[in-house]
């Protein structure tokens, strides 16, 4: 479509989104090509106590854990269990928070007041609270902390769909439409939603980076799938109790959590001023 | 092609009116901040048209007279408050836009600016090809040959449909604006100050424009407006409302040459005639249109109307047909 | 004409766009003389509005660029003269203007009142009157408090002027709660204030009830002779130039056509685009046509004449460079190899 041509063009341009794009396609190289780039792919089960606590050297590029494994292998193992919570609780949210917020918007009246009642109520739950709640009577899990993120964020999803469709709504062809004969379905799939997506897009993309840190803060209070899974934020956990010597024990996975979170806000942000027409930086002569 | 002309190309009046609006009402509550109603602004207030077939009918009015209203009212986007609409014999007064399709599909409603109604992120084609998906049962190659066809009569090259609707000039994006309502072969189209902000040259190619589909089609239009001399120009009866009543009605012809009601005079005067007198000289309505929320008793008008009786408080004067071609809302008018 | 007040020579401004640099006035002619009204008229895209905003000195500094020309006001070049001055003495002082839309010149969370005596305060004629300030409460920029009832004063004076009933009451409101025909005389009221020479009114009926605008033009006519103003008033709308304007310049695509007396305008225009502009006006007795094609882009523009393409008498030389300014009437100048006054030679047909 020409529309994203134009999106790649742009984003090429904009050295910054750049970035942003090259980090997050590092990640998902390091999750697509974990069992072959890393060293020691065995070691996200196995363990060495021998060999634990070792500093980074020619063998362990980033030195060993407690239990003897290779950290640099499983942080690229522990990538693909952080796209995996991202994309699954950033899906959910926005497949249940669009619709949600595009039928509120639509209609007025009783129901729609309902529908953002209900976003409201989700919205005021605290995501750690509620975490720690399912994990304490479903067990700790990757699941959980899925759940536990898609049932707090897809409010943010309805209500800035809600807004846009609202202020979308009294344009003159959204009423051309509705003079037309056009059936409230289609005005809002086909019309509306295209017209709101950018909006839709840039939060879609920050809110990555947000999942990401909340799913690492999660997988650091223990909420997350047990030992031996490599989760970044449950490394940094297990790593507490050797710093300040073992450094490099919470410092790589950190430094992981930084750069992920960074190339979507980073990219975020530059979509954000490609997308919004209202940004218009100033034009000067050359001469 | 002149007035005279178009009434000579209008087919002898069948028994039945196309459209007969009969005392169309559309108020909207006015509220304070605690959500009471408080009040009505009475939009329309009570409108009686009977359309001929083929005929071009202007309705003119300044702002808040409620001509756009009424016609937004006629195509359902608002629901009228009292009042009925006949279309073809058929009552559509509450009838919502996406039902009884035929119907409305025969009844079209053009924006005052037709590019503004196309979707921006949607191609040309496809928007063409929307309304027959939604109304008419055609395949793919049914429908783009009707498309082809519109684009042809509305002077479009093919080339536009697969551009976007930013990619064409304001007035490539009105005929495309047309041809989307013309695909559905409506027999009443509503103009809706179809020729407001265009530069005067670009405004003569759009009324060509108009009076060609009107001949090609065989349409009826029900032409609001606020620009009199285009009314003028094109139209053969026009209806002139103030405050959500019509004041006057009657053949064009008519009205310019002896407009009978205070405002259509005032109204009149107040259009600058190239040549002619200058308005300046002698224009003498003072003052601004009253509220619409709190309208005087009796006659809209008196407050401004140099021939104010005291009877003009008292009732709400009807429209009188005591000359051939016109009627007048106004007792003192002769 | 002898006396000109306000006359532009050569006048050259560009814009920089996303897509190149946009000759928006190519060398544009352009003169009022004392106490007239004269309209610029033209369609869209043709100029006029950059051409007041030049003027009076409000161009966007980032991408707009005067590269040639000279304004000369009451004896002066407007060009040569510093942003300070300009915004001190010349802009809201001697000359003022009156914007196209009145529903947002005023600021929403400020009375009427709060904003005309704001005015007031940095240009109300006796700003620099010794009897009101001396020279140290000058640098302070202090507002005396007779000065204040002075200038109070000619604010009512001025607002009874242009028609405001209950002055008073009106100063009291805040902008949303009067009409837009209301707010326009206000405008009106607040370009009078400075006691100005030279007034600026961009397209200032286009969004007004013809009714309104009516009262409106009656009112600016008469106020223009009783205080001997000269106004600049552009439209795009032909009829009103008629009813208001001594003289008309037009404007196509950045560059002036044709300028004459109205009735020299209306009854023998000369200039192709003028004839056809005329000819598309909706009538009773003729058809009418619009012209053909579309205004050229500003930024590729044409050389030359920037009508030639859509003109039935352009010849090779239009597209090459432009005619000079000739005087075919009294005070009625044109800008064309071939005005149409005269009828076209063998030669001419032929090619």
């Amino acid at each position: 479509m020409e529309l994203t041509r134009f999106l790649i063009k742009k984003l090429v341009e904009d050295r910054v989104a750049l970035l942003g794009v090259m980090l997050i396609f590092a990640l998902f190289l390091a999750a697509f090509f974990a069992p072959v780039i890393a060293t020691f792919p065995a070691d996200v089960a196995e363990f060495h106590p021998k060999n634990r606590l070792l500093p980074p050297d020619d063998t362990f590029w980033f030195g060993t854990d407690r239990m003897g494994s290779d950290i640099y292998s499983r942080v690229l193992f522990g990538a693909r269990i952080t796209i995996t919570i991202a994309i699954i609780a950033i899906g959910v949210s926005v497949l249940v928070g669009v619709p949600v917020g595009l039928i509120a918007g639509y209609y007025h009246g009783w129901f729609s007041e309902m529908l953002m009642r209900v976003s409201d109520i989700f919205l005021a739950v605290p995501q750690i609270v509620l975490a720690i709640a399912i994990a304490q009577t479903l067990g700790p899990s990757i699941e959980n902390i899925i759940l536990a993120l898609s049932a707090t964020y897809w409010p943010f999803w309805a209500r800035l769909v809600y807004a846009e469709t609202r202020s979308i709504q009294n344009e003159t062809f959204v009423e051309a439409c509705i003079a037309l004969g056009a059936s409230p379905w289609r005005i809002m799939v086909l019309h509306i939603l295209p017209n709101i997506s950018s909006s839709i897009i840039v939060r879609t993309t920050i809110g990555m980076g947000g999942t990401i840190l909340t799913a690492a803060t999660l997988g650091f209070l223990g909420l997350g799938a047990p030992a031996p899974s490599p989760e970044w934020g449950r490394m940094i956990s297990e790593s507490r109790e050797f710093l300040p010597m073992a450094w490099w024990y919470a410092t790589v996975p950190g430094i992981a959590i930084f750069l992920v979170v960074m190339g979507f806000n980073l990219l975020g942000d530059g979509l954000r001023d490609i997308l919004d027409p209202r940004i218009r930086r100033s034009v000067s002569h050359d001469d | 092609m002149s007035a005279q002309e178009l009434d000579d190309t209008i087919e002898a009046a069948t028994d039945r009116p196309i459209l007969e609006i009969q005392g169309l009402k559309k108020y909207f509550a006015i509220r304070n901040v605690w959500k009471r109603r408080i009040g009505w602004l009475k939009a329309v207030d009570g409108v009686s048209i009977s359309v001929q077939r083929g005929e071009i009918i202007g309705v003119v009015g300044e702002s808040g007279c409620g001509k756009s209203t009424l016609g937004k009212a006629l195509m359902g986007i608002h629901q009228p408050t009292g009042g009925k609409i006949v279309f073809e014999g058929n009552d559509i007064t509450h009838l919502k836009p996406n039902q009884s399709r035929e119907l409305r599909s025969q009844l079209q409603y053009s924006y005052q600016d037709p590019g503004a109604s196309l979707d921006p992120r949607w191609k040309i084609r496809r928007s063409l090809h929307e309304p027959l998906i939604i109304h008419a049962d055609l395949v793919h190659e049914e429908r783009d040959q009707r498309v082809h066809d519109i684009l042809k009569a509305v002077g479009l090259p093919e080339g536009h449909l697969d551009l976007y609707p930013h990619e064409i000039s304001g007035g490539q994006q009105r005929r495309v604006g047309l041809a989307r309502i013309l695909t559905l072969q409506p027999s009443l189209i509503i103009l809706d100050e179809p020729t407001s902000g265009l530069d005067v040259s670009v405004q003569a190619t759009i009324i060509n424009l108009f009076l060609d589909l009107h001949r090609t089609f065989k349409l009826t239009y029900l032409f609001i407006s606020h620009d009199l001399s285009v009314v003028r120009m094109i139209c053969n009866r026009i209806a002139v409302m103030y405050l959500g009543k019509i004041v006057e009605i009657g053949d064009t012809k008519n009205i310019f040459k002896n407009p009978r009601h205070p405002y259509t005079q005032s109204l009149l005067a107040a259009v600058p005639e190239i040549g002619g007198r200058k308005i300046t000289d002698d224009f003498w309505l003072e003052g601004e249109p009253p509220n619409p929320g709190n309208l005087p008793s009796g006659c809209r008008f008196r407050t401004r109307c140099e021939k104010a009786q005291p009877q003009c408080a008292e009732i709400d004067p009807p429209l009188r047909r005591d000359w051939p071609g016109q009627e007048v809302a106004c007792p003192l008018a002769e | 004409m002898t006396t000109k007040f306000l006359d532009v020579r050569d006048l050259e401004v560009s814009f920089a766009t996303d897509q190149g640099i946009a000759r928006v006035l190519d060398k544009v002619n352009f003169s009022i003389g004392p106490g007239e009204i004269v309209g610029l008229v033209g369609e869209s895209g043709c100029g006029k509005t950059t051409l007041a905003r030049t003027i009076l000195g409000v161009l966007p500094e980032n991408s707009a660029r005067i590269s040639n020309g000279v304004i000369n006001f009451d004896g002066e070049d407007l060009l040569q003269k510093s942003s300070e001055e300009l915004s001190a003495n010349i802009r809201g002082r001697v000359i003022t203007f009156i914007p196209q839309d009145p529903f947002t010149s005023f600021n929403p969370v400020f009375t009427i009142g709060t904003q005309i005596m704001e005015l007031m305060r940095w240009k109300s004629p006796r700003r620099d009157d010794p009897q009101y300030v001396n020279s140290l409460g000058k640098i302070l920029n202090i507002y005396p408090r007779a000065r204040y009832k002075a200038d109070y004063q000619q604010v009512l004076e001025q607002l009874r002027e242009v028609q405001l009933p209950e002055p008073e009451a009106v100063l009291a409101k805040y902008p949303h709660e009067v009409s837009g025909g209301q707010r326009q005389r206000l405008m009106i009221a607040m370009a009078l204030l400075p006691d100005p020479k030279l007034i600026i009114a961009d397209e200032p009926t286009t969004a007004l009830d013809v009714t309104i605008q009516a009262q409106i033009l009656k009112l600016l006519r008469q106020l223009a002779r009783d205080r001997n103003v000269a106004i600049l008033f552009t439209t795009h709308d032909l009829g009103t130039t008629y009813e208001i304007c001594d003289r008309v310049t037009v404007m196509y695509a950045g560059q002036e056509m044709e300028a004459a007396l109205v009735d020299g305008f209306f009854n023998r225009p000369s200039h192709p685009y003028t004839k056809r502009l005329l000819e598309s006006l909706p009538n009773q007795e003729h058809g009418i046509e619009g012209i053909p094609g579309d205004i050229p882009s500003l930024i590729n523009a044409p050389p030359g004449c920037r009508f030639h393409q859509r003109c039935d008498y352009a010849t090779g030389e239009c597209s090459v460079s432009r005619a000079a300014s000739t005087e075919i009437g009294t005070d009625h100048m044109v800008r064309c190899y071939h005005p149409v006054s005269r009828p076209k030679t063998q030669t001419e047909a032929a090619s």
